[in-house]
């Protein structure tokens, strides 16, 4: 999709690109917090429904989840560091690890939500609606927010595949590595959210 | 004049660019005026479509009595009236269109930040929009109104979802939009381009982009939450499920007030670059006409409560939001009082776009000052959800907005295309949608306050008057709106060919060839006086 006549003219902008990526950062923040609001909303109408409902959710994979994903960040922070000292394979080992990480994160994931799904607790099944509201709400939330979560997760691990695809072939370079940059804020998003959602699901019973 | 057909001069961005030829080369170009252009192709086309939905509802509601639809059909008219015209139309509309064309010329650039998602967001666009259409067909239409108030829009068993994701995928294509807009505003100024020696417009868009970017994302996460409820029965705004409604309308509404700024925004920086023009005269407060832009925008963001004031709220809310409404009158007065007093003096031209422009002030002075006792608590209480809102609203939306679509098109026409349009045909088209839109809409604020309802689709018979008179402007307005497009589209095929500045204006797009050539300019541009530097 590139003109021709536009090549010789293309201009590379960093910063530009930095804070586009930084806005966009902006607007995702403001989608979840619409979550985080109405969270807000039904937990103070509902806080002894959401107590008792917390307690099937289990803390040890939440925990794992939250371990792996600080820990998917810290690699993809360093592989930036390594691309800017050079170490392209160092680089490369980091990514890969972070993309792996992902891949667990989404496993145990797999495994929690088809737990929930066996004991029919997920939003208009038979069970959950014969629960009280509250209950209701906090599945159909930490359905909804989980979902949505891990909608991002796999969207962050499409552009960290991408860009281990590009450093492979040296289109990111010691000098040249924004698209990287913005791909590790885009995780660091991820992991952000998650930050929140693993004390208000799962935490506080 | 000339009636032969001239073929336009070598070299602009109309000549073939990268590899594909025809239709291919514009569905793949990244150039900005290529987009600006099938925006407005596709926003012209949307434009009709939902002008034909409103001519029939005003063919239905000629007289008391079902004429030729039922009542269900007339719901989903309404409803696909409203998210055609607000999602597809008025919301993209002046950004997508002119902002696009014209914001990286006007700055001195060569194109916007990041061209390839400009692209991108053109494709969102048209993927919503057939999405929006394709809600109407298999099964029926949606029939909740544009708003999709809850707990209606979850238990309607019409194609609601379908319609709803058409408005989350728009939505996304604005966010992108007016990301790019922020970074091309901030980085790619020309040399020299002090952040108050921008033009006016480029000012609107900044402002506007703002909105876009931080208002969306909390619409599609309630729509997104409406279709999450209606598949999976989570219930999170269904009071059977323990849901709240209200707290849906707060949601929508956080996003769908600022949103009337997103259409009015750039609407206001248009006329704000054709008065100077038209007056030859520098603008009057240029520094004020800024504030004012980023003021309306940091308020409108506060004041989603006033279309709540009956739906339940504490009195203390509704005071604050009351409060907060008339305070956003205040810039939005200023531009006004700018514009006045920008012409003060000024030597007037009176072409298509300054009648255009005039008319746009006087619509819109009616529709802010009728949002004033919208705004007002007691007032409020007898006339909401009756006509009075839909006149204000079309006052504004259509007054506004619309009006400052037809005078941006005008103006920036030759420009554009490189031709220019028939002056007398377009002066004649200005006069018949002028007073059409009058007759149309002016007699809604009279039924709206004698109790008629809005979206009904039968009335008593004590409204037939008004009834009857508004449909009569109805026809009117869609006969000068068929002559506009008829002296335009004729224009941008066999018009005469257009000279680089054929209004004497001062900001840069006027300094390149119209149409402009592919690159803009030649050269790095370096920008040293005021853009109005008329005296």
């Amino acid at each position: 999709m590139e003109q021709n006549h536009s090549i010789d003219h293309e201009h590379r902008d960093d910063t530009g690109s930095k804070l586009g990526m930084w806005i966009f950062i902006f607007t995702e923040l403001l989608l979840f917090g619409g979550l985080f609001l109405v969270y807000a909303v039904f937990r103070a109408k509902y806080f002894e429904d959401f107590h008792v409902a917390a307690h099937q959710l289990n803390v040890f994979i939440g925990a794992i989840n939250t371990l792996v994903l600080l820990v998917s960040s810290m690699t993809i922070a360093m592989s930036i560091t390594a691309i800017q000292k050079n170490h392209k394979k160092l680089a490369l080992i980091l990514l890969s690890i972070t993309f792996f990480l992902a891949f667990v994160f989404l496993i145990n994931k797999y495994f929690e939500w088809g737990l929930k799904i066996h004991h029919h607790l997920y939003p208009g099944s038979n069970l959950v609606l014969t629960l009280t509201h509250g209950e209701i709400m906090f599945f159909g939330l930490y359905f909804f927010m989980t979902g949505l979560h891990a909608l991002h997760i796999i969207v962050g691990m499409s552009l960290i595949g991408y860009v281990i695809f590009q450093l492979k072939n040296n289109k990111i370079t010691s000098d040249n590595f924004q698209i990287l940059e913005n791909s590790g804020l885009y995780w660091h998003l991820v992991d952000l959210i998650w930050i929140f959602l693993f004390p208000l699901l799962y935490l506080i019973t | 004049m000339t009636s032969k057909t001239t073929a336009l001069p070598p070299g602009s961005f109309f000549d073939q660019q990268g590899k594909y030829k025809g239709i291919l080369g514009w569905l793949t170009s990244t150039d900005h005026k290529r987009i600006g252009i099938l925006y407005l192709m596709c926003i012209a086309a949307f434009f009709l479509v939902g002008v034909s939905l409103g001519g029939m509802m005003k063919l239905e509601l000629l007289r008391p009595g079902q004429q030729y639809i039922d009542a269900q059909t007339y719901n989903g008219m309404f409803t696909v009236h409203g998210i055609i015209m607000i999602f597809m139309v008025v919301i993209p509309g002046l950004s997508a269109v002119f902002g696009n064309f014209f914001l990286p010329i006007m700055i001195g650039a060569k194109d916007v930040a990041f061209p390839r998602l400009n692209l991108f967001s053109w494709y969102l666009f048209l993927l919503g929009s057939t999405i929006a259409i394709l809600s109407q067909f298999g099964g029926n239409g949606p029939d909740t109104g544009w708003t999709f108030y809850a707990p209606y829009s979850i238990n309607s068993n019409t194609n609601v979802s379908t319609a709803v994701l058409a408005a989350f995928v728009l939505g996304f294509s604005s966010i992108l939009t007016g990301l790019n807009f922020i970074v091309t505003i901030h980085r790619m100024r020309a040399k020299g381009m002090t952040w108050f020696k921008m033009p006016l417009f480029p000012w609107s868009l900044y402002a506007t982009a703002w909105i876009q970017v931080l208002a969306t994302p909390i619409v599609g996460i309630t729509l997104l939450m409406v279709i999450a409820e209606r598949t999976l029965r989570i219930g999170f705004f269904d009071p059977s499920l323990g849901g709240d409604p209200i707290l849906y309308q707060h949601l929508f509404w956080i996003y769908s007030h600022p949103a009337v700024y997103i259409m009015i925004l750039p609407a206001m920086g248009v006329i704000t670059e054709i008065i100077p023009t038209f007056c030859q005269r520098k603008v009057f407060g240029y520094q004020a006409i800024v504030l004012s832009s980023l003021a309306i925008a940091g308020v409108g963001y506060l004041v989603w409560g006033h279309h709540m004031f009956t739906s339940g709220m504490s009195d203390f809310s509704r005071m604050a939001f009351s409060f907060l409404t008339f305070i956003v009158a205040i810039p939005s007065a200023i531009k006004v009082f700018n514009w006045i007093a920008t012409m003060y003096k000024g030597s007037i031209l009176i072409k298509t776009p300054f009648l255009y422009t005039i008319s746009f002030i006087f619509q819109f002075m009616i529709g802010g000052l009728t949002g004033l006792t919208l705004g007002s608590l007691a007032t409020d209480i007898h006339v909401h959800d009756t006509y009075y809102v839909v006149a204000h609203f079309h006052y504004i939306v259509f007054g506004g907005m619309g009006f400052a679509f037809f005078a941006a098109i005008h103006y920036w026409f030759p420009k554009m295309f490189g031709r220019m349009y028939n002056e007398k045909l377009g002066t004649i088209a200005w006069a018949i949608v002028f007073s059409g839109f009058t007759i149309l809409y002016f007699p809604m604020f009279i039924l709206g306050l004698r109790g008629m309802p809005r979206r009904y689709f039968d009335y008593l018979p004590e409204y037939s008057t008004g009834h009857f008179i508004s449909s009569i402007g109805a026809f009117i307005l869609i006969i000068g709106i068929i002559l506009m497009f008829y002296n335009l589209v004729k224009a941008a095929r066999k018009g005469e060919l257009a000279p680089a500045n054929p209004w004497n204006g001062r900001t840069l797009e006027w300094t390149i060839a119209s149409p402009p050539p592919l690159e803009n300019f030649d050269t790095d541009v370096v920008v040293t006086e005021h853009p109005y530097d008329y005296e």
